[in-house]
């Protein structure tokens, strides 16, 4: 028995190791789970003069989606999105970094999956919300707190896994 | 026009990419970017993430810099910055992490391995020690090993 300590030793450690491949760096807990939405006040893209705030989306559930016009995996995501507005989810963006302003275009040409989109041009809203990238979503309850985060694009897969079973929960 | 003007000429041209990057506007307070920088050493860049929050060029990271920067400016401590980032984007951010609950085995694992692997050393040393001194060699032993040299030798 106690020659193959070293073997199990190595054993655990290769589990280690085999299980640390499959993690996202990226998937940086948040620490906005449980927590009120930061407030803000930001011009809604293709109204001029309305402003949105979240205390306005309160009262249902939601999904902030940070996005920019320059993201990629954004456009990855975009039909997934626009599926999910026909299903009926309302989902908010928030245009993040968008410096040459060209989000109200790319809307208008591929369709818009948003309730409305908020334009965050200098970045500070997405540093409150503790953003590193795009896309990233927020699903947030009733109340206005955050409920979960998702880093990446929304894939049919990750929205079955990930975001169905909470949204029907938090529906209710 | 003579060879050597022509060659200085071209060679002007040649300067003409080296325009490069245009030189980031550097904090006209010397001793707030000193502070900025001091602290962003400590800092974790979230985009690229294992540069610090100086060393990076994400531009992430230059809006938290001025982020910092303008809060330095309004006179908040370098213990409200580092608050004001944790609680955007958690213990993540600090290259080193406070001691709490669910970092104790972070902060005590390497003690942990150190005392695991010298109680294994000590114990190794030990059981080696025992099996020595328990191992005496007979007389017959010797005689037979000196006649396996021997039988060596020829």
């Amino acid at each position: 028995m106690k020659r193959f300590i070293p073997f199990l030793v190595f054993i655990a450690l290769a589990v280690f190791l085999y299980l640390g491949l499959y993690l996202n760096p990226r998937e940086v807990p948040s620490p906005f789970i449980g927590k009120p939405a930061p407030d803000f006040r930001l011009p809604v893209i293709g109204e001029p003069g309305r402003m949105f705030s979240p205390q306005e989306a309160r009262g249902r559930v939601w999904l902030l989606n940070v996005w920019a016009p320059w993201c990629v995996s954004c456009r990855q995501e975009h039909p997934m999105l626009m599926q999910l507005k026909a299903a009926g989810v309302a989902i908010y963006g928030l245009n993040w970094k968008d410096k040459d302003g060209e989000a109200a275009a790319l809307l208008a040409r591929q369709g818009n999956p948003y309730v409305l989109t908020v334009d965050d041009r200098d970045g500070r809203v997405g540093i409150d919300y503790g953003v590193t990238g795009t896309p990233e979503t927020f699903v947030i309850d009733k109340g206005g707190v955050i409920r979960m985060k998702h880093v990446g694009p929304i894939t049919p897969q990750v929205w079955e896994k990930k975001f169905a079973p909470l949204m029907k929960e938090l529906d209710a | 026009m003579s060879a050597p003007r022509r060659l200085v000429l071209l060679w002007a041209l040649l300067a003409l990419p080296a325009w490069g990057g245009e030189a980031r506007p550097n904090a006209e307070d010397p001793q707030i970017e000193a502070r900025l920088m001091r602290l962003a050493e400590d800092l974790r860049c979230l985009v690229c993430q294992n540069e610090s929050l100086a060393g990076s060029r994400a531009e992430l990271a230059e809006d938290l810099r001025r982020e910092i920067r303008e809060q330095m400016r309004q006179g908040k401590s370098d213990a409200e910055v580092i608050q004001y980032l944790t609680d955007r984007y958690g213990d993540f951010v600090l290259y080193r992490p406070p001691v709490k609950p669910v970092t104790y085995l972070l902060w005590a694992g390497p003690a942990l391995f150190l005392g695991i692997g010298v109680g294994v050393w000590y114990l190794t040393l030990r059981r080696r020690r025992r099996l020595q001194a328990t191992q005496s060699v007979s007389a017959d032993e010797l005689a037979q090993a000196a006649r396996l040299l021997e039988s060596e030798d020829k």
